[in-house]
């Protein structure tokens, strides 16, 4: 007869749960509602160390905003604002 | 109906002053006799290009607002074509939230180079914006490229 206690998996040391932040659109929330191309600096945060385009899984932007930042992006790269491609950005 | 613009153009760094003021001015000409109005100019002076274009690593950058007819538009990007003092031009119709923004930035730019005391009012208060959303996604993506 197993007793309540014996059965029980018991740990060693607690296990971890990792305690997800939840994303959210930074544009909802801050209440952008225009994305500027002319503004280099910001469009590097959506940008990685290539000068690529961050995925919305990552940087958590909603879809609506984040067709305008890959607009404002690829704007930036034209005018040379921004580059093609490149290593360490940032 | 007049529709709003934005264009943004980069002159060769061989110019001298005068010359950029005067293919500036024939831009700004070509707007206003085609019966469109300047709404604002700014000028970003020498910057140097994210990558070299024709050979050139730095650019004079300006821009212009203004109100034309969107006929008018393609006439003035052949223009540019045409020039060869110009390395590249972008030139984006403005809607409602985007005439928003513009005047906006136009007044922090204002009150920034109008008064050193204002502006230090008002740059704190659209730091706090700028830091505000800077806080939370720096972090998360770089654990995440890693």
């Amino acid at each position: 007869m197993a007793n309540a206690e014996n059965s029980a998996i018991r740990y060693l040391n607690p296990p971890t749960v990792e305690v997800r932040k939840k994303k959210y659109c930074r544009f909802k929330k801050a209440g952008i509602k225009y994305v500027d191309y002319k503004d280099a600096e910001f469009l590097k945060k959506f940008l990685n160390e290539q000068g690529k385009i961050l995925p919305r899984r990552i940087t958590g932007t909603s879809l609506k905003f984040q067709r305008k930042v890959a607009q404002a992006v690829k704007r930036a790269r034209s005018l040379a604002l921004l580059p093609y491609v490149t290593d360490l950005l940032k | 109906m007049l529709k709003q613009y934005e264009t943004v153009f980069i002159a060769t760094p061989v110019l001298s002053d005068a010359q950029m003021k005067e293919a500036v001015a024939k831009y700004t000409g070509l707007i206003t006799e085609n019966g469109g109005e300047i709404v604002y100019e700014e000028d970003w002076g020498l910057k140097q290009l994210a990558y070299p274009i024709q050979h050139k690593t730095s650019g004079f950058y300006y821009l212009i607002e203004f109100k034309a007819d969107p006929e008018f538009v393609a006439n003035l990007e052949i223009q540019y074509k045409r020039d060869e003092r110009i390395l590249r031009f972008l030139t984006v119709a403005l809607d409602k939230d985007a005439i928003a923004y513009a005047e906006h930035r136009r007044e922090m730019r204002a009150a920034k180079k109008a008064a050193p005391a204002p502006a230090a009012e008002e740059a704190p208060a659209k730091k706090e914006e700028v830091e505000d959303v800077e806080e939370y996604d720096v972090e998360p993506i770089e654990n995440k490229e890693d």
